[in-house]
């Protein structure tokens, strides 16, 4: 996982509650067996019609937003399945930061394996940069080491708050596993006390 | 007098293998379960890291979301195959035992589980599929995980996991006639919202949870993470310890009854204090039918889809009605459907198909509707073909096909087209679930058999 301290980009709003992983990353792409390659089919029925064609008017296909970085979303976002491939599709397609008022558990914890960061905020200040990026142009600075994201346009500073070992690998790009082994005397004690 | 405790925190208790400043609790998993769909990213990752699957023995895997339920050898999709393939190599390679596609005891992972007696009070039960949280009918901890996560099991058989807060759900009362635990959930979810258990573990309690069959507290439990929480689960009592005895993997004869003694110690302490706490009265519940596209949006069948002017988020309902081809206010009882799927990891059992095939007994499917029904798993098949449900079903028109999670999700060749509209006994309604443009409606087994015959949704307690 690569290490992430502190990210700038362009802001998309995606104006919903609950979006679920199926609409994330539709189950007849789940078949595949690598971890590669899921950008394409990311918000695939929204963002294509029947034949395959971009549907102009779902966000993520206006011009406008086509370097875009940063998602903002409504309540609950990533409810539904657990299928880690829905912060594959959304990393691969460019995204490196969430930012919604809160999120669904396992999505949650399945982006921070991944190196995407999901930012809980308030839901007011969620909105009015929803509404920023709608109308006009939305930059976003998210500081992991500050915990802070900065409004570039209009210089404002928020800070957010993060469970602390989540923000450590993020910021250094931790293995895991890596970690865990460090205490596996620990793990064959437990083993053994309850054979 | 030590502190009176929850179920949840005692099994959790249990599994503590390390605590460090900073970090959440390190807990020990006792079973894993895997499947093709989110194991051969995880599998990969150990190859390369050249890392060892710790405990093939904890380990049972099978598949279930893309076989086909019929023409069994055949999965045309080469991209699907090679998935189904995988599997079969990483067990082997890893030594993990499979029921594939031909073993008896293949099926649904939550369905399987605990019919081979794998899933037992007080473990700590993962799988990559958030619908784990079925097996915490039997009182265990169970819960849904992320690739990277089974990854983690694989290596260390251990999981970081911050403790969770702990919800009551209280349900008192009886259920009504004709009522079912999927209508109680269902009520529940559309009560108090798709997430009132967001950073929660459930516990179901109340004199209608201690009512339920473990088959219908399957399905409760099953739903839990619509509710957003990621595990739900209830204290185990006689009838669990009655489901378990004689079972695959249970032990038999006086280190079972000295098992059964410890589950039931697990239960939940009376003056236990949980975080949070919710009161249902389960005699207000009627049949339920979700009308949107997210499982908190439902109706009782005697009333309808709501109004513009009582929502808070019109745009939300707007969007739902939208894609569900519905108005506001529309009564659901007025709501036509083409299609039936009886089947899932929620109501795809024994007891299920039994409660479904006696309302269809002796009456046709409706000519517009393709009604199908999945067993959850070879045995469930087996055990319904004995006691010749099949033959009922089929005479009605239904569709008797081979176990799988099938139109569930569609990842196999079982959809619904474009527009099709299904009533539906699986567990979410989201855009395009069951088939890209298809709307699905969440019911119970009788109401969804009910409707494969009148092609319209009817209250089954005056059916
Ligand atoms: S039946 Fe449906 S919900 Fe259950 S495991 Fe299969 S796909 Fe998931």
């Amino acid at each position: 996982m690569e290490a992430l301290r502190k990210h700038t980009g362009l802001a998309v709003p995606l104006n919903m509650s609950n979006v679920d992983t199926d609409q994330i990353i539709p189950k007849q792409f789940l078949t595949r067996i690598e971890r590669t390659g899921f950008g394409q089919f990311l918000f695939y029925n929204w963002r294509f019609d029947e034949n395959g064609n971009k549907r102009p008017d779902f966000i993520l296909n206006k011009p406008k937003y086509e370097n875009a970085s940063v998602l903002i979303a409504g309540e609950n976002f990533g409810s539904g399945s657990s299928r880690e491939h829905a912060p594959w599709s959304l990393l691969d397609y460019g995204f490196k930061i969430i930012i919604a008022p809160n999120f669904a558990d396992i999505f949650y914890n399945n982006s921070f394996k991944n190196g995407l960061v999901p930012i809980e905020i308030d839901k007011d200040q969620v909105n009015d940069w929803l509404k920023q990026a709608e109308e006009g142009i939305l930059n976003l600075t998210v500081d992991l080491e500050e915990k802070t994201i900065t409004d570039v346009e209009r210089d404002l500073k928020i800070s957010f708050e993060m469970p602390e070992y989540r923000r450590q690998n993020i910021m250094n790009g931790w293995d895991e596993i890596a970690l865990t082994l460090k205490v596996e005397d620990k793990i064959s004690a437990y083993e053994n006390s309850v054979l | 007098m030590t502190k009176p405790k929850t179920i949840i925190e005692k099994v959790w208790d249990k599994h503590v293998v390390h605590t460090e400043e900073g970090r959440p609790d390190l807990i020990y998993i006792d079973l894993h379960l895997i499947h093709e769909v989110t194991s051969p990213q995880a599998f990969e990752g150990l190859r390369l890291k050249n890392r060892e699957l710790r405990r093939p023995d904890l380990t049972y895997a099978t598949m279930d979301h893309n076989v086909p339920t019929r023409n069994r050898g055949e999965i045309k999709d080469p991209i699907a195959r090679l998935q189904v393939e995988t599997l079969e190599k990483n067990c082997e390679e890893y030594g993990v035992e499979l029921a594939d596609i031909n073993h008896p005891d293949q099926g649904i992972v939550h369905v399987i589980g605990p019919e081979l007696g794998l899933t037992q009070p007080g473990k700590t039960i993962v799988c990559g599929d958030s619908h784990t949280s079925t097996h915490g009918a039997f009182g265990a901890l169970a819960f849904g995980i992320g690739t990277s996560e089974v990854e983690h099991v694989f290596a260390t058989q251990t999981l970081w996991q911050e403790k969770p807060k702990t919800l009551n759900v209280k349900v008192e009362g009886d259920l009504g006639t004709g009522v079912t635990a999927k209508d109680l959930i269902l009520a529940i979810i559309s009560k108090y919202t798709v997430n009132m258990g967001t950073g929660y573990i459930i516990e179901f309690t109340g004199q209608a949870i201690k009512d339920l069959t473990m088959e219908e507290r399957m399905t409760v439990c099953n739903m839990s993470i619509e509710a957003g929480a990621r595990a739900g689960l209830i204290s185990p009592d006689e009838k669990t310890v009655e489901y378990l005895r004689g079972r695959k993997n249970v032990p038999k004869g006086e280190e079972f009854e000295k098992l059964a003694k410890e589950w039931l110690a697990l239960k939940t302490d009376e003056d236990a204090v949980y975080d949070k706490t919710l009161t249902i009265n389960a005699a207000e519940i009627e049949p339920q039918v979700t009308w949107g596209t997210n499982p908190g949006m439902g109706a009782p069948v005697s009333g309808a889809t709501p109004a513009f002017s009582e929502t808070e988020d019109k745009a939300a309902l707007e969007r739902a009605l939208d894609y569900m081809g519905l108005e506001e206010k529309q009564p659901i009882k007025s709501i036509e459907i083409d299609h039936v799927f009886i089947g899932s990891c929620t109501n795809s059992r024994l007891s299920d198909l039994e409660k479904a095939a006696k309302i269809i007994e002796g009456k046709k499917v409706s000519d517009k509707v393709t009604a199908i029904v999945v067993p959850g798993s070879f045995s469930v098949k087996i055990l319904a073909e004995e006691k010749g449900l099949d033959k009922v079903f089929k005479e009605a028109g239904f569709e008797w096909r081979e176990a799988g999670c099938s139109m569930c999700l569609g990842m196999n060749e079982d959809i619904v087209p474009p527009g099709g509209r299904c009533a539906s006994t699986s567990n979410r309604n989201f855009e395009g679930r069951q088939g890209n443009g298809a709307r699905t409606h969440l019911v119970s087994p009788e109401m969804a058999a009910a409707a494969a015959v009148e092609g319209r949704f009817v209250d089954v307690r005056t059916y």
